[in-house]
């Protein structure tokens, strides 16, 4: 029972953690991306198309990546290159993988691949409390291995720093001879590759079926928890975790048939913990938007 | 170049949209033809064009005067869902009564439901700075899942074979056809009205101005003593009410119930009808229409060359982005200089 519980909340926390992780790097650089729905979206019908007509759900996890990259490139031409709004570029880009992908994947609802198996051999994972470290699959050591990577990258190297300098002074960056918009071009490729990943997971991990929307606005999700982790990867860890934590328990509540609370009660709390947590948030810190990225939002020329 | 540069948008999307859906393996001049022109060809169509244009534009007004004041209420879509909630509310109890009056007070009910439920993230956004974009939208989520709870539960209508959907509205619960046998309803002309006091209000008041300087400079704002707090509440409540009122519209009307379909969508398509309208009345009635053309015209081509429903929001979707690229028409004059050597 309680393997179950760690192993489902694990499965449920992995993409908003990869979502979110990807936004974190392209807010770093001073882009607001809101697209990050839709670029789950086409992600996870990227992925799902690959993967029912390739028969590998491999091939399918490439796919989901590199659909969130092409995803992330509209945004970045309209936003990067031609200067467009960034929240109204970000808006578009979710509108566009709500459509792009019910239209492809209008043909695959209700339909079924092979699901992501774990990556270490079954007999690894025999043992309850070893399934707890060897049952995954690939995604979420990934999810996790990525976390380490990217705390390291910013924090420690020469290539954080840049990135990190872009955000928060464009203008000096640039005076300094950094290329502002291919860095941002960069980072922004980056989180949609993550969004991808976490589009994938909905479609070829979690249920390995196709249904419309399947995403449910975990995209939005993955948004807010960037500003709770205070633009920290560490702290973004813990929030991804916690939220897998309440989604497990609206999913264990819906099994458990908990009588006196309604279903649909039960689809709230995400939703409602997300705004809690940005209440609290900025609560706790009254001088309000401090931590983000100075330049974040901001659209930048070089002449 | 203000004006031209919706239309370019919507000529590249024509465009692109027949590449895109030729590319996919569909009759993609046909498809074009039947969401672009067919809808505003054949008069029979002009109905049902108006009756998706009136949400749209009423919706769109509200969530356009909010952007220019950088105030990103992306959760009209939910404000419309509790607008039509509280409506129905209204209708549930008076439903064995008669009287003028239930049409109004439902109405109420309506603008007092959407702006209840816009006045969550001003709250937020002003006390505490906290995005009115994230907590907008998540406040969607729980609208749909509140209407659900409701038409499932305790709305259910006693007499409905256990479908999960409330009672059909009585005669005085339900919006007046203004032109007899057709299905234009009293929003219509409801939603121009309101298209022409928002345009007098932006262009010939204080309060209009108010609203386009703390959006431009929210500095210059400050010394003038406009208050940009002020203009969050005024501005989410005022897009609140008319998403709400659109909603009750829409459930008094075309619906005359609710039911699980009822969230349509209608609140983020307002997003690119406020785009489409360059953020202005006017534009906006005509972004309405153009954008309530689609839908009817997704229906067609939905017959007449067997494209998906799901290929509307496509379209909607690169319309969008057509008209962001197509804004550096208008933001930006295009240079052409020689690189230096």
């Amino acid at each position: 029972m309680l393997v179950s519980i760690v192993m489902t909340l694990v499965a449920a926390s992995t993409p908003l953690l990869l979502a979110a992780l990807g936004e974190l790097v392209a807010e770093k650089a001073g882009v607001l991306n809101l697209g990050v729905e839709g670029m789950m979206l086409c992600g996870a019908v990227a992925g799902f198309s690959v993967a029912f007509s390739t028969g590998s759900t491999g091939a399918g996890v490439v796919a989901a990546a590199g659909a969130g990259i092409a995803a992330a490139m509209i945004f970045a031409v309209l936003a990067l290159s031609l200067m467009a709004n960034q929240v109204a570029t970000g808006l578009a880009l979710t509108i566009f993988g709500i459509g792009a992908s019910s239209l492809v994947g209008a043909g695959f609802v209700g339909r079924t691949v092979e699901r992501l198996g774990p990556v270490f051999p079954a007999a690894l994972s025999q043992h309850p409390l070893l399934r707890i470290v060897f049952g995954h699959d690939i995604l979420v050591y990934l999810s996790l291995a990525l976390v380490a990577g990217v705390s390291f990258v910013l924090s420690r190297t020469r290539a954080g720093l840049i990135l990190r300098a872009v955000g928060e002074n464009d203008a000096s960056a640039h005076a300094i001879g950094y290329p502002v918009v291919a860095i941002r071009y960069g980072a922004v490729a980056f989180g949609g590759a993550l969004a991808g990943l976490a589009g994938a997971c909905f479609s070829l991990a979690l249920t390995p079926m196709w249904a419309d929307r399947l995403t449910a606005g975990r995209g939005w999700i993955a948004l807010a928890l960037v500003v709770f982790s205070a633009w920290k990867p560490g702290r973004l860890l813990i929030g991804a975790y916690l939220f897998g934590a309440v989604m497990t328990l609206e999913l264990q509540a819906k099994a458990a048939g908990v009588a006196w609370l309604a279903p649909e009660v039960l689809a709230m709390t995400p939703y409602l913990a997300t705004i809690a947590v940005l209440t609290m948030m900025s609560l706790g810190r009254r001088t309000g938007r401090l931590d983000a990225p100075a330049c974040l939002g901001k659209p930048f020329s070089a002449s | 170049m203000l004006a031209l540069s919706p239309m370019i948008a919507i000529g590249a999307t024509m465009l692109l949209g027949m590449i895109v859906f030729t590319a996919m393996g569909y009759d993609g001049f046909h498809a074009v033809e039947s969401i672009f022109l067919t809808p505003f060809l054949e008069p029979q169509r002009w109905a049902d064009i108006g009756v998706k244009a009136a949400p749209l534009v009423m919706i769109a007004l509200g969530l356009a005067i909010g952007f220019r004041a950088n105030v990103w209420n992306i959760g009209a879509e939910g404000q419309y869902v509790m607008g039509a909630v509280a409506g129905t509310g209204v209708a549930l109890l008076t439903y064995d009564m008669s009287g003028w009056w239930i049409l109004p007070a439902m109405a109420l009910a309506g603008i007092l439901g959407g702006m209840a439920w816009a006045a969550i993230p001003a709250l937020l956004r002003v006390k505490l700075q906290v995005s009115e974009i994230l907590t907008s939208l998540m406040l969607t989520y729980v609208a749909v899942q509140l209407l659900y709870f409701l038409v499932r539960g305790p709305w259910k209508d006693p007499d409905g074979f256990n479908f999960p959907q409330t009672r059909m509205f009585t005669a005085d619960q339900t919006l007046p056809t203004v032109i007899e046998g057709t299905l234009v309803h009293l929003g219509i002309p409801v939603a121009l009205i309101i298209a022409a006091i928002a345009w007098l209000t932006m262009e010939k008041t204080t309060a209009g101005y108010a609203v386009k300087v703390v959006g431009l400079a929210p500095a210059a704002a400050r010394h003038g003593g406009f208050s940009a707090a002020r203009t969050t509440w005024a501005t989410m409540l005022l897009g609140g009410g008319l998403a709400g009122l659109a909603g009750l519209f829409e459930a008094a009307g075309p619906f005359g119930q609710l039911t699980p379909q009822f969230p349509v969508g209608y609140g983020f398509t307002a997003i690119i009808v406020a785009f489409l309208g360059r953020l202005s009345p006017p534009g906006i009635v005509f972004g309405g229409i153009v954008l309530a053309g689609s839908y009817v015209g997704g229906e067609i081509a939905q017959s007449t060359v067997r494209l998906p429903q799901a290929a509307t929001g496509m379209f909607q979707a690169l319309l969008l982005f057509m008209l962001l690229a197509t804004d550096v028409l208008v933001t930006w004059r295009i240079a052409w200089k020689r690189r230096a050597a």
